[in-house]
């Protein structure tokens, strides 16, 4: 195949790589026009930002972290990211570890009780009705709670748990070390590869949630960065009167920010997180997938 | 002797270990009942005039009204469907471009700059409809960067508002699905060419085939498998395509248009407080959605001998 290239392999061979990167430059583009407008003067940036950045100043971001709603909405979206995962990790890692007791009674009719629950769900209606009754509404739980023991991510553990030597556990076991005691230490640290890939799609879906915080919260101070920004692109009205609050209240609002810059800056907030993992995540989500598609 | 007796007899008796274990089990099952099973019984609302503020049991009983509603002729109804069904079709119509993309990856010669490219497609997979929605607001808005390049290029003058034109919103919401998900797409397509058996494409050289051959003859039968399964997947769920994308992008003047069937749910129930109504609509949908998986499936034994769930 190398050495003699023929003319259409060669004409091939190039209009692939241009087309290849022109589909990168449409999907990375806005992301980029996200952070020069971010980093451009609000008043300048007014008149179009296309390739490079138009007055650079770090003001808006000074700025958007000044506004009312955004420190308390980052520290919620912070928590929930990291409580949410640690607890799913938790539970559906331990309760994985759980299913592969052959010794346990009911095992079988349990797990499938768990797995059902990927197919059949109460839908939007019923399920809001379920967590206003139990009291969910308002409260930072509905975080966390119904993701906790997710059915995906036990078959995930599950079937690494059972790839994994047995002797261990067995010899841990005659030592005299109890069920609490074979997972946390024999277990978790053995299975660290598929908890990885767990941990970082947990953290980004709990990073990206937003819909179950419009429906059950009501109050500003339990919402996410996410919602704020929502409703920022959904209530113009809401964020000019934000502007102007934080200029009567006194707070040093610079009197030339400008609603779009606001909403680039608040929608940089929230990406760059996710673009500075990106690099490390790339290497457990090709993994992930994989063994989802294997098993699903 | 002795010992045999001893051990037949600790078979029998209960291992409390065994009990220990289903207990420990116990909280998470619970827990799994809570959030997962109790909604199911919220499906009784769909039977009865339920009044927020109300309990079920002051409700009054009224059958299958509801249901017959939604078959009734219903102006709201069909539009929802119509919207619903153009938009799934546009994206099964679309879902062979992760294939082309995955082969095109794939015939790169340089691995650095496909791994490159992959991280960069792959990218805009990670991020919320929101933000999605706030970059094309940016972009699209009247000063945003694509009306100052049409006026660059003199193709228009007036500014054109893409985001609230009725005309284009299902192509628009079409073209979004492949910017966040083509790349995404192409993963499990690429893992699926890394599996593809080396020699035969050495055995097809040797026998004389140029590379579009090979592509054509190995890499595409290759992936037909994995395609097909997708393919049938996504017909389950042809109905529910979601409605977080499309209450980001809703506004007045496209409402009419972009309104699907989840998002119709959500706009009935938690909008108007219909509760029982919407509850009505998401059995429906459901029930439709298990008939499509089933028949689906069954078409793909008969095909492919070989079910998919």
């Amino acid at each position: 195949m190398i050495g003699k290239k023929s003319f259409g392999s060669k004409l091939f061979d190039i209009s692939n790589i241009l087309i290849v990167i022109m589909f990168s430059i449409f999907c990375v583009y806005p992301f980029y026009y996200m952070l020069c407008y971010s980093l451009s003067d609000p008043v300048l940036a007014t008149k179009g930002i296309t390739l490079w950045v138009r007055g650079f100043t770090f003001n808006n971001y000074i700025n958007v972290i000044k506004l009312k709603e955004i420190p308390q909405a980052a520290l919620v979206s912070v928590t929930r990211t990291i409580l949410g995962s640690s607890v799913t990790l938790f539970c559906s890692g331990f309760f994985a570890y759980l299913m592969t007791q052959q010794k346990m009674y009911f095992r079988k009719f349990i797990y499938r009780f768990v797995i059902l629950t990927m197919y059949v769900g109460g839908g939007l209606i019923p399920t809001y009705l379920v967590m206003r009754y139990l009291g969910l509404r308002n409260n930072f739980l509905v975080y966390i709670l119904p993701g906790a023991v997710s059915a995906y991510y036990v078959i995930l553990i599950k079937t690494f748990i059972e790839q994994l030597p047995q002797s261990l556990e067995e010899s841990a076991k005659i030592e005299g070390a109890g069920i609490l005691m074979c997972w946390f230490r024999i277990i978790m640290p053995l299975s660290k590869p598929i908890l990885a890939t767990i941990v970082v799609f947990t953290m980004v879906g709990q990073w990206n949630s937003w819909f179950d915080a419009m429906i059950y919260m009501t109050r500003n101070n339990l919402k996410p960065l996410q919602l704020i920004l929502y409703e920022y692109l959904q209530e113009a009205q809401r964020l000019s009167d934000r502007i102007r609050e934080g200029i009567e209240s006194g707070v040093k609002v610079d009197v030339s920010l400008t609603p779009d810059a606001i909403r680039m800056t608040v929608t940089a907030v929230i990406t760059i997180p996710i673009l500075l993992v990106y690099p490390f995540m790339q290497r457990y989500f090709v993994k992930g997938i994989m063994i989802g598609a294997v098993k699903g | 002797m002795k010992i045999g007796l001893d051990s037949t007899l600790r078979k029998r008796k209960i291992s409390i270990e065994g009990i220990k274990l289903t207990l420990l089990a116990l909280p998470f099952v619970i827990f799994v009942f809570v959030f997962c099973y109790l909604p199911l019984f919220g499906w009784s609302f769909a039977f009865f005039d339920y009044k927020p503020g109300l309990s079920l049991s002051q409700a009054e009983y009224v059958g299958l009204k509801y249901f017959k509603y939604i078959f009734s002729y219903n102006k709201d109804m069909i539009r929802v469907l119509k919207n619903t069904l153009a938009m799934s079709f546009m994206s099964l119509a679309t879902s062979v471009l992760p294939v082309i993309f995955a082969i095109l990856l794939n015939e790169l010669r340089n691995l650095r700059f496909k791994k490159f490219i992959q991280s960069f497609v792959t990218l805009p997979h990670f991020i919320s409809w929101v933000i999605a929605y706030s970059l094309c607001f940016a972009i699209f808005s009247t000063n945003g960067m694509y009306n100052n390049l049409m006026q660059v290029l003199n193709i228009t003058d007036k500014p054109n508002t893409v985001l609230s034109n009725s005309n284009y919103v299902w192509t628009f919401m079409t073209t979004l699905d492949i910017w966040k998900g083509l790349g995404w797409g192409t993963i499990i397509y690429l893992a699926a060419i890394a599996g593809i058996d080396a020699e035969l494409y050495e055995a097809a050289i040797i026998d004389g085939a140029g590379r579009f051959r090979c592509i054509w003859h190995i890499t595409v039968p290759n992936l037909m498998e994995t395609y097909i399964v997708l393919l049938l997947l996504s017909v389950g769920n042809l109905l529910s395509i979601g409605l977080d994308k499309y209450l980001n992008f809703k506004n007045p003047l496209n409402a009419s248009k972009i309104e699907a069937l989840d998002l119709y749910i959500y706009r009935i129930g938690l909008m108007t407080h219909d509760y029982s109504f919407a509850t009505a609509i998401g059995i429906a949908k459901s029930l439709v959605s298990i008939v499509l998986l089933f028949t689906v499936n069954k078409l793909a034994r008969k095909v492919r001998g070989e079910s998919i769930i």
